[in-house]
């Protein structure tokens, strides 16, 4: 479980959030610019909140007062808005970037499974949106993360391409069973994505809605 | 008449890649300490090591020979402790260079560092990677343009110094006569012809290198554009 409990001095406003979540995709949803990726980049390590906790089942990400654990100890996959691809390596490159040692074999499925096992040799700039998306997806989870955290993931496709990729997301989280957290300014994608949606603006968290499964028992 | 001798040549070729070499090393890691921290006195600091740039190169060789001449602080411990004599030697005429050029391949680095997107290096980190790894692997190869331009007109600065050289180095025939420092010893002796081949052989040098320079770096760009 994950649990997030921070304050932040932004120039605009006060972050101030307190949220856990479970084995789920949960979705970050606000309009821009309200502290979202903050959050993913606090629990990243790549920035650190003025006060309060982050904790990973039970070791502590963050704790005020205390030496923040490096970005490199956190067991964290992340997806960057607009994929952040290392353009000078090639897709084998880019997947193995984070593989542990002796992990090899645990690629080989995710690779045919979200279908770029054929663009190994290609570079970054030889792929379509949708391909490099993946791509992402593959290096991110390659390193056996305890967490996934997206960043606008889908936010630079195409609304078929788009699609694919939701649907791609939701069946890799039920491959990985970890929790998904995924930042979205998209209503529909959140919607179609989130078991919880957490509602932020200006730095504060103004709602948290669980998903009502789709199939209900029936009353009769 | 055709210059026999080659000496300065030989020597300035050796001065240029010995500076540049450590030049390069320095001057890149300065940058990279330089663009990822934050400090009290950042910007004194920077300043000085631009400080070679506008300072008059008299001025830079005269502060060098306070600092390695027989009495000065780099030069006594030098000498006491390894036996290094700087003044009137080659090992001076590239600690001259170095210092000149240093500035050049600062910029340089710092331009190329800042211009590498830091989502990259933040990618690596997260997937676990050492800083040093971080380095190696990803803010290296993406600042390399950037990188090799500064240790080209490092090596151009390096190969034509000469107000700091002769503060330092002074000029001994075929021990510390750059082709700079002969060219201006060979006019003041009325030797034209010879001023003049060695002008013609630096001016060849310098135009080959910006000219390589200026092709590489138009490709390379070219390449990196579409990669990104």
């Amino acid at each position: 479980m994950l649990t997030v409990d921070i304050k932040k001095r932004l120039p605009d406003f006060l972050l101030d959030v307190r949220f856990s979540i479970q084995q789920e995709v949960v979705v970050l949803f606000g309009p821009s610019g309200s502290g979202k990726t903050t959050i993913l980049n606090s629990i990243a390590g790549l920035v650190h909140p003025d006060s309060g906790q982050i904790k990973l089942h039970d070791q502590f990400f963050y704790e005020q007062g205390k030496k923040p654990l490096p970005v490199q100890k956190r067991n964290i996959g992340y997806l960057f808005q607009d994929y952040a691809l290392f353009p000078h390596m090639t897709v084998a490159q880019n997947v193995r970037y984070g593989l542990k040692e002796g992990h090899e074999l645990r690629l080989e499925p995710l690779l045919s499974t979200v279908g770029i096992d054929q663009l190994m040799q290609k570079y970054p700039h030889q792929l379509s949106g949708g391909q490099k998306q993946r791509v992402a997806l593959v290096r991110a989870l390659a390193t056996e993360p305890d967490i996934l955290l997206l960043d606008e993931p889908l936010s630079a496709l195409d609304a078929d391409t788009r699609r694919q990729c939701q649907d791609e997301l939701l069946r890799l989280h039920k491959m990985w069973n970890i929790p998904f957290l995924l930042v979205t300014h998209d209503r529909e994608e959140a919607d179609k994505l989130a078991d919880v949606i957490l509602m932020i603006e200006d730095g504060k968290l103004i709602s948290q809605k669980k998903k009502v499964p789709l199939l209900s028992p029936s009353i009769s | 008449m055709i210059e026999t001798n080659l000496t300065p040549l030989l020597l300035s070729l050796k001065v240029a890649a010995l500076s540049t070499s450590l030049v390069f090393i320095l001057g890149m890691l300065a940058a990279r300490w330089m663009t990822q921290k934050d400090f009290w006195g950042k910007h004194v600091l920077e300043s000085l090591f631009l400080l070679p740039l506008v300072l008059p190169p008299t001025v830079v060789g005269f502060g060098l020979l306070m600092l390695f001449g027989k009495n000065g602080f780099l030069g006594q411990l030098l000498s006491e402790w390894f036996g290094i004599t700087v003044v009137f030697t080659l090992t001076g005429a590239v600690i001259a260079s170095v210092v000149v050029s240093f500035p050049l391949m600062y910029q340089s680095a710092v331009a190329a560092f800042t211009g590498v997107d830091r989502r990259f290096e933040n990618a690596a980190r997260t997937m676990g990677a050492s800083e040093w790894r971080v380095f190696w692997s990803v803010a290296f190869p993406l600042a390399w343009p950037g990188l090799l331009a500064g240790f080209v007109l490092s090596f151009a600065r390096g190969l034509g110094e000469f107000g700091a050289t002769l503060m330092l180095a002074g000029y001994i025939p075929g021990k510390t006569d750059t082709i700079p420092v002969a060219i201006y010893f060979a006019v003041e002796a009325g030797q034209m012809e010879k001023a003049l081949f060695w002008v013609v052989i630096i001016v060849s040098l310098g135009m080959g290198t910006t000219l390589w320079l200026n092709w590489w770096s138009r490709r390379s760009l070219r390449r990196y554009a579409n990669q990104k």
